[in-house]
């Protein structure tokens, strides 16, 4: 019944999949359109932490919850996207150790399975951390392939109707009155432009989400702030290695394939497509990523990325807000019809942030069916190529 | 460092051609960086696949001096101040715009096969006897082909058969063969033992050269011919 809908999401990083699979499943009409290809936004250049929610236990109670409930429900139905080796936080000072009970008291009242371990039996297991380290904590983070991960939710959505047109640029918003009833593009493949009409418009462009609204003179205020990451040339960990205190610059470093990730830090830019990456940066990685791992110096650095978080400033209404953790709006506050933005969270919490939004878009279309992403297993991200 | 980038530009349509573009990156960009500066800089139409920029996802595959690259770990450095960098897309792809290729070659080859991208991870010490962490059963990793298609691009194979197995597919069948989590080795058998399988392959290591992520398809091919070829010498004499 509810195919005679057609909706419109703009963006193919980890929010826009998800939430085009959500739709999809519900039985709406889909189309997604991304400018480029899949996942080269913010998505396929993060830090690929499926996070157990640990980083957030002591300082974000709502975020580490939503964290440990995603990773433990994306377990379940994405088969071939995600590495799951647990992770550690280990104390490498004093003051990480004093964070030790505080933290253990933290996960637990978040529901995040969490394990105090002898420091020996750590060094045991990842034979490359600190020996020096003073003590250690086991949690189901994980990691994941940001890449194949929107692929999954692509293939699914694909297999349940859905179009999706990477190299379409959306230059325009159509507008009826004061609703959208559609978006201009530009086919990359071709150099033209051309329309497509919609019921509805979802805007999940990330940290781009001010532009795309500012086409329907909507303002979604933006703070676009970048992180660098650096890739090193041999995998030094085989469980995600966190600083244990609370959430800093370079405390982490993920493992994935062949190489360990060390992130984060963080800085204003104004042009999320034009980040240069000050050296300082890069340097410090490589000084708070040793203190606990130290052979991370030793490697040689295989490459330097940075993207920018879709960082969303608040609007004064508080009723626009549909979660604290991240940002979704509906237009129609704004006095615009048919026209929603969903940006802000992590990728591991974006089958959540999909179901919130697509609950809104549903409500707006008068579609009652619910939603099932917690259930469905996913493709493999293989099928995405099938046609 | 100054680098000239003379890249492929094609729309379905008109000619092919190629554009010129000066940049000035880091000394330790790499190539993928010098293209997204032309991009973001110069002209918002040159169409490059991209994600991760760390040689993970696959996606970034290109020719830089005809040579097959990932380019988000090629640094700029290898070529030196100044240099021009021809760059255009993967062969035996189609070409969907510019340096963007349709990767469905590569996906429904892997899919064919069925190789999971998770495997268990050889450990991090030299006695192999770590213990593992409670509650884990063993520590597992993605598996090391990225699914780039870097080597079907330089197969010289590919070039005259489409329909040949390739490379990547290959090496996957003999990963599996070695450690088959699972999966129906008498259907990969049937699958590798074909004019466009295993025997199609003359062995110019082309696929070895190319890929950047120690797969090595070309020695994973010789020790899959020896494996089918010793299987069908026991058939024929009666054997499993
Ligand atoms: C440095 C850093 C590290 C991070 N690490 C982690 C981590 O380890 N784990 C985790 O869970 N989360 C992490 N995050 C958070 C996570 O990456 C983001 O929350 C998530 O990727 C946002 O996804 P998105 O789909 O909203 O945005 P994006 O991935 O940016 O997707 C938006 C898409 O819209 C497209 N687009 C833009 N304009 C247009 C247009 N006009 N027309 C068509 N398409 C357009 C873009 O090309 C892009 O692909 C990290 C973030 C940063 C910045
Ligand atoms: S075998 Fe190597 S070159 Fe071929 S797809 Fe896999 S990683 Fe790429
Ligand atoms: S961008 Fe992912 S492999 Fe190069």
């Amino acid at each position: 019944m509810s195919q005679k809908y057609h909706v419109i999401v703009i963006g193919a990083g980890s929010t826009g999949t998800a939430t085009a699979h959500d739709l999809a499943l519900r039985g709406l009409q889909l189309t997604v359109i991304e400018r480029g290809e899949i996942a080269s936004g913010t998505t396929g250049r993060n830090h690929c932490l499926l996070h157990s929610g640990g980083r957030y236990a002591v300082t974000d109670h709502e975020g580490a919850v939503e964290c440990i409930d995603e990773n433990l429900t994306l377990r379940q139905i994405m088969r071939d996207g995600l590495e799951l080796n647990d992770g550690l936080f280990v104390a490498v000072d004093e003051s990480d150790l004093a964070f030790k009970d505080t933290f253990l008291e933290g996960c637990a009242s978040c529901g995040i399975p969490a394990r105090d371990i002898p420091v020996k039996r750590a060094l045991e297991i990842e034979p490359y951390l600190n020996p020096k380290i003073l003590g250690a904590v086991q949690v189901p983070d994980g990691v994941f392939d940001p890449y194949r991960f929107c692929l999954s939710f692509l293939a699914t959505a694909k297999k349940n109707g859905a179009t999706v047109l990477p190299y379409h640029e959306v230059v325009g918003l159509l507008m009826s009155g004061q609703a959208v009833s559609g978006v201009k593009v530009l086919d990359h493949r071709t150099g033209k432009q051309y329309e497509i009409g919609a019921d509805l418009v979802v805007n999940a462009t990330g940290p781009w989400a001010g532009k795309i609204a500012a086409f329907a003179n909507v303002d979604v205020p933006v703070l676009p702030t970048a992180g660098v990451m650096v890739s090193i040339s041999k995998r030094l960990n085989q469980m995600v290695v966190n600083r244990l205190n609370k959430p800093h610059d370079g405390d982490i470093v993920v493992p994935q394939r062949m190489t360990s990730i060390i992130g984060t830090t963080s800085w204003k830019v104004d042009d999320m497509d034009a980040i240069h990456i000050p050296q300082e940066h890069v340097d410090k990685m490589i000084e708070f990523g040793e203190k606990m791992i130290p052979a991370l110096r030793d490697n040689p650095i295989r490459g330097v990325m940075a993207v920018a978080r879709p960082l969303i400033g608040k609007k004064s209404a508080d009723e626009r807000e549909v979660s604290r953790t991240f940002a979704g709006f509906d237009h129609a506050h704004d006095g615009v019809e048919n026209f929603v933005t969903i940006s802000g969270g992590k990728t591991t919490t974006a089958r959540g942030m999909a179901e919130k939004i697509s609950d809104i878009v549903c409500a707006k279309l008068g579609v009652s069916a619910p939603c099932r992403t917690r259930e469905v297993v996913l493709e493999s991200y293989r099928s995405y190529y099938n046609n | 460092m100054k680098l000239n980038l003379k890249i492929y530009r094609y729309k379905p349509g008109s000619e092919p051609h190629y554009d010129t573009f000066p940049v000035d990156v880091p000394e330790t960009a790499n190539v993928l960086d010098a293209i997204e500066r032309a991009w973001d800089d110069l002209d918002r139409t040159i169409m490059f696949r991209h994600a991760c920029h760390h040689a993970s996802c696959g996606s970034c595959g290109l020719l830089v001096n005809d040579q097959e690259k990932l380019p988000c770990v090629t640094p700029v450095k290898d070529y030196g101040e100044g240099a021009t960098l021809k760059i255009d897309p993967m062969r035996n792809m189609p070409v969907i715009t510019d340096l963007a290729v349709d990767a469905s070659p590569i996906y429904q080859r892997m899919a064919l096969i069925g190789l999971p991208i998770i495997r268990d991870a050889e450990t991090l010490r030299a006695d192999g006897k770590e213990p593992l962490p409670e509650g884990l059963e063993a520590f597992r990793r993605f598996e090391n082909c990225l699914e780039c298609g870097l080597c079907l691009s330089a197969c010289p194979v590919m070039a005259t058969d489409p329909q040949f197995l390739g490379p990547l597919t290959l090496a996957a069948a003999e990963r599996l063969l070695a450690e088959p989590r699972g999966v129906d080795i008498e259907r990969i058998y049937r699958l590798v033992d074909d004019e466009h399988g295993v025997w199609r392959c003359h062995s110019s290591f082309e696929c070895t050269e190319a890929c950047p992520y120690e797969v090595y398809p070309g020695e994973a091919i010789m020790r899959l011919k020896r494996k089918v070829g010793l299987r069908k010498i026991k058939q024929f004499f009666g054997g499993a």
